[in-house]
């Protein structure tokens, strides 16, 4: 009797285990195939599906560095990760300047009014990019700003301040108000005391604002796409899917281009999951 | 002319009042506890004191000078010790003590001579190099304190600095803390819930209910001779008995001065009563006695005597026995105002 | 803490005259002065081309030209009466609602499946955020090669298993070509909402969960009595940011059928993109993206109930 439920209870529990390695292979599978694409020789990749003896799935010829080298010698691959990095890099120092004020504004100095208005912020996000590109156009037009970097630089920040202001005003929240009040009677204005002892503390969350800021710089592809018409002004996630084809398809040269970008943001992406996951949480489950 | 002067301060967040209109004065020098329930206004009027809040009416000076308009806090003059003792968690220990000497600009040599002084006092210098989270409860109270003493300022504001200490170590902590305050004569503020540590420290209490000021007085004024039901039932524990004696009256007394008839010289004016006992609790160095008045029936409330375990008489439970309340000791109250009445019950 | 006798502080200088308050203290002032820069902002550059977008869906205007005349409803009247715009309607909504409940029933499913505690937690949790983190645009590049006409991996192993042996135009068929749209999307949705759904699962306070299990419920009874009604509002901002993202998805479409085959794949942004970018029909392209807000202003409404019942209830 103890035996037989012994064993269904460890049948459930094998069970369970397949059920985990299923949903993590469903989630993984397009990442392995991506990468095996990406070194695979081209004789090994174009073969017809309906060609039942060669296995897609294993390498049958050997690995090869190919499409990486004609990645970096022969796209504009580089310049491409250039300009997402200036891009990026621009649009994290604007929103760090706006969001960090606005930020501890609404952790520390607003009452009611102060949430209300940072509800407002974030409901920015309910009028998404791709009802706002028609316009952008025109304006991006009148602006003379068409096929310019600096036009995506400044409409970014529309959907990286909002993330970030209510993200730190989380992590602004959790930072104990004695030190702050502790430190003006210690001598100093509630700004010095704010830049003495509360950013000092607020590190961590300064560096997750700036990480996840880029990342969503990195996802966009509408705004690039509208604004962006000319080959050497593309950011990687424009350029790769528009721009890598010149006359003949190269799947491999595309693959190796997806994994270069996929991999650093995904074990940075890793780094910071748990305290974006935390913030979120805390504000949602304990209300 | 106090100190520490506040004249009708008001704090009101809406409909709720918090500060209800308080006048205090503080004396050069002293001591003075607030005392009170949670949400009775002591922290809020020591925050408006201390500038971290601003009053909605009222005035507050320190040392003479009006300080509700317009001070920082940084320039009142006060030093303060949160619950939390809110260190810096990013600096040393050193750093901490530092930080208000380094915040007045003065020189590096001064910083360190003050710093190694406040250090010294409190027994603290092995322990500059550390970090808040090193170091155990009672040692960061001890910095927190230095860092409150280096800048030598007019008026010292505690909040609760004992309540995070294990209980062991509250006494001590106590009796440290009023040697320390003694020695500097610094007027201090110190706001607590706990009526003992009031009893103890206090030069004077402020005993305070719903944001406003019930009593000040000594602590021996506030215990024997309180203003009202409220401050009569908040301190000692257990409470002073209430008994209704008629539908104007309630009559006071404390536990202490309710002991069996026997006790009193026959000459001594006592009142009376037979106890009929439902309950006897054995604590060690005292019997709290549990029981009903046959002379006063009127309320459902038992009252409590507490012998000390030198007065060895045997109580037995269910048994009645004549017991006695010393007139000096009996106080009346106003049963509606709850306000104490002057005279002789 | 023995002191010494005749410990000596060290006597300051008097203290420093008394400083008058500046701006820096004014805290009423601060918050607001602090907060202006990023609301102004993000208000500005949002508000501004939205009203410009309901204005543009009123006129004529072209890119190319900085033209502007009214014409009244004509754009909304003439897509009205399109067929491919009801259908792009039809496909909007199909994805987005086919998605989300695939979303939270794979998502919940595998919640539930990896919150028993094993080794590689970590591990799973992090292969899990790859879809997510990944640009949008290289998933669905990805996601063209898997499904490609000639040499998709899919149909091979289809095939090789015996499972089918025909052949999938994944995106040749439009039937077939919709689901590929839905699968990608559900594939880089679920794996973000199974960790957000463990996330708020782990935050639950396990007393509640172990007095259920005391209180002899069965796994159903607790999934819905208990676990499920506590997860809610982290469960309902993971749907309806996925409703956003879906709704409002461009990426996906236009990259892996351009809407087609036979524009039979638009949805409203893709639709919006053609017409008005690619076409040059800037009003006509506005007026099609306004399509969108009937759908995000529910989403606005329900979020701000949430919110307020989070503010409340606590």
């Amino acid at each position: 009797m103890r035996a037989r439920r012994r064993l269904v209870h460890a049948v459930k529990r094998a069970a369970l285990y397949v059920a985990a390695l299923a949903f993590t292979v469903l989630a993984v599978f397009p990442f392995y195939w991506m990468t095996i694409t990406a070194f695979k020789e081209d004789n090994d990749l174009y073969i017809g599906a309906t060609v039942r003896t060669h296995i897609p799935w294993i390498f049958n010829e050997p690995p090869t560095l190919e499409h990486f080298q004609y990645l970096l010698r022969e796209t504009a691959y580089l310049a491409w990760v250039r300009n997402t990095v200036v891009v990026g890099a621009a649009v994290v120092v604007i929103t760090l300047l706006l969001a960090v004020p606005a930020g501890y504004a609404l952790a520390r100095l607003t009452g009611r009014w102060g949430e209300r208005l940072g509800i407002g912020i974030f409901l920015t996000y309910l009028i998404p990019p791709t009802l706002l590109f028609i316009p952008f156009s025109r304006v991006i037009a009148v602006l003379g700003l068409q096929n310019s970097l600096w036009a995506l630089i400044v409409v970014y920040p529309t959907f990286t301040i909002p993330f970030c202001t209510w993200l730190l005003m989380g992590f602004f929240r959790s930072i104990p108000r004695d030190i702050e009040e502790q430190a003006m009677i210690d001598g100093y204005s509630r700004l010095s005391a704010v830049r003495l002892v509360v950013l000092p503390l607020a590190v961590s969350g300064l560096l997750t604002a700036a990480f996840f800021s880029f990342t969503l710089v990195m996802q966009d592809f509408v705004y690039a796409l509208t604004f962006i018409s000319s080959v050497g002004k593309m950011t990687v996630s424009l350029g790769i899917p528009v721009a890598l084809f010149r006359d003949v398809f190269n799947w491999g040269a595309m693959m190796a281009a997806a994994l270069i970008t996929s991999v650093p943001i995904a074990i940075v992406y890793n780094l910071f999951i748990d305290r974006f996951i935390a913030g979120l949480t805390a504000g949602a489950v304990k209300g | 002319m106090g100190y520490v002067e506040t004249r009708d301060l008001h704090k009101h967040y809406g409909e709720v009042r918090a500060v209800d209109g308080v006048d205090l004065e503080v004396n050069e020098g002293e001591l003075l506890v607030l005392l009170g329930p949670s949400g009775c206004g002591k922290t809020t009027l020591m925050r408006m004191i201390a500038g971290l809040e601003v009053p909605t009416s009222g005035e507050i000076s320190i040392a003479g000078e009006r300080v509700d308009e317009g001070v920082p806090p940084r320039a009142r003059g006060i030093a303060m010790v949160f619950q939390s003792y809110a260190l810096y968690p990013h600096k040393t220990a050193f750093r901490n003590i530092a930080f208000p000497l380094e915040a007045a600009g003065q020189p590096p040599e001064r910083v360190k001579e003050r710093v190694q002084g406040g250090a010294r006092m409190f027994g603290i210098e092995r322990l500059l190099g550390r970090f808040p989270r090193q170091l155990s409860g009672g040692e960061r109270q001890r910095v927190a304190l230095a860092r409150a003493v280096v800048r030598d300022p007019r008026v010292f504001l505690f909040d609760e600095p004992l309540s995070n200490l294990d209980a062991q170590l509250r006494a001590i902590a106590r009796y440290e803390l009023k040697e320390f305050q003694r020695q500097l004569g610094t007027t201090t503020i110190y706001v607590t819930h706990d009526q003992v540590e009031a009893m103890g420290l206090g030069d004077r209490i402020a005993v305070m209910e719903k944001g406003r000021v019930r009593q000040i007085g000594t602590p021996q004024d506030v215990y024997d001779y309180p203003a009202d039901t409220f401050v009569a039932t908040f301190l000692g524990s257990p409470p002073m008995n209430l008994v209704e004696h008629d539908e104007r009256t309630l009559l006071g007394f404390r536990p202490e001065q309710l002991l069996p008839r026997s006790i009193f010289p026959s000459s001594q004016p006592v009142f009376s009563y037979h106890l009929r006992v439902r309950q006897v609790e054995h604590l060690g160095a005292d019997r709290l006695i549990y029981g009903y008045l046959e002379e006063e029936t009127r309320a459902d409330q038992p009252v409590i005597a507490d012998l000390p375990v030198t007065i060895t008489l045997p109580i037995a439970e269910q048994q009645v026995y004549e017991f006695a309340v010393p007139r000096s000791a009996m106080r009346s109250f106003d049963r509606a105002t709850g306000l104490r009445r002057d005279g002789a019950a | 803490m023995a002191l010494p006798d005749g410990a000596q502080v060290v006597v300051p200088p008097r203290a420093p005259a008394l400083r008058r308050a500046t701006l820096a203290d004014r805290e009423d002032v601060l918050g607001r002065l602090l907060l202006a820069p990023a609301f102004l902002y993000v208000i500005l550059l949002v508000g501004i081309p939205f009203v410009l977008a309901i204005m543009l869906s009123f006129s004529g205007a072209r890119s190319g030209t900085l033209s502007f005349d009214w014409v009244g409803a004509r754009h909304f009247r003439t897509i009205i009466s399109d067929a491919q715009f009801l259908l792009t309607l039809r496909n909007t909504l199909i994805f987005t609602v086919a998605s989300q409940v695939l979303v939270m029933i794979l998502a919940t499913t595998a919640a539930n499946v990896l919150e028993v505690a094993f080794f590689g937690k970590r591990a799973v949790r992090m292969l899990l955020l790859l879809p997510w983190a990944v640009p949008v645009s290289l998933a669905t590049m990805a996601s063209a090669w898997i499904f490609d006409s000639t040499f998709s991996v899919i149909n091979w192993t289809l095939r090789a298993l015996g499972l089918f042996q025909g052949w999938i135009y994944w995106l040749g068929d439009p039937e077939v070509a919709m689901l590929a749209i839905i699968i990608i999307h559900v594939w880089r949705m679920f794996p973000f909402a199974t960790v957000i759904l463990l996330a708020g699962m782990t935050a639950i306070p396990l007393e509640i969960r172990e007095a259920s299990v005391i209180d002899g419920a069965s796994f159903w009874r607790r999934l819905f009595h208990v676990n499920l009604p506590l997860l809610l509002p982290v469960v309902t901002v993971a749907v309806l940011f996925g409703v956003v993202f879906t709704s409002t998805d461009l990426s996906v479409v236009y990259l892996l059928t351009r809407g087609g085959p036979y524009n039979s794949t638009h949805v409203l942004s893709s639709l919006a993109f053609q017409r008005g970018i690619l076409g040059g029909d800037l009003g006509q392209g506005a007026a099609i993206a306004l399509f969108l807000l009937p759908v995000l202003v529910v989403v606005a409404i329900i979020m701000l109930r949430l919110a307020r019942r989070t503010e409340v209830g606590g």
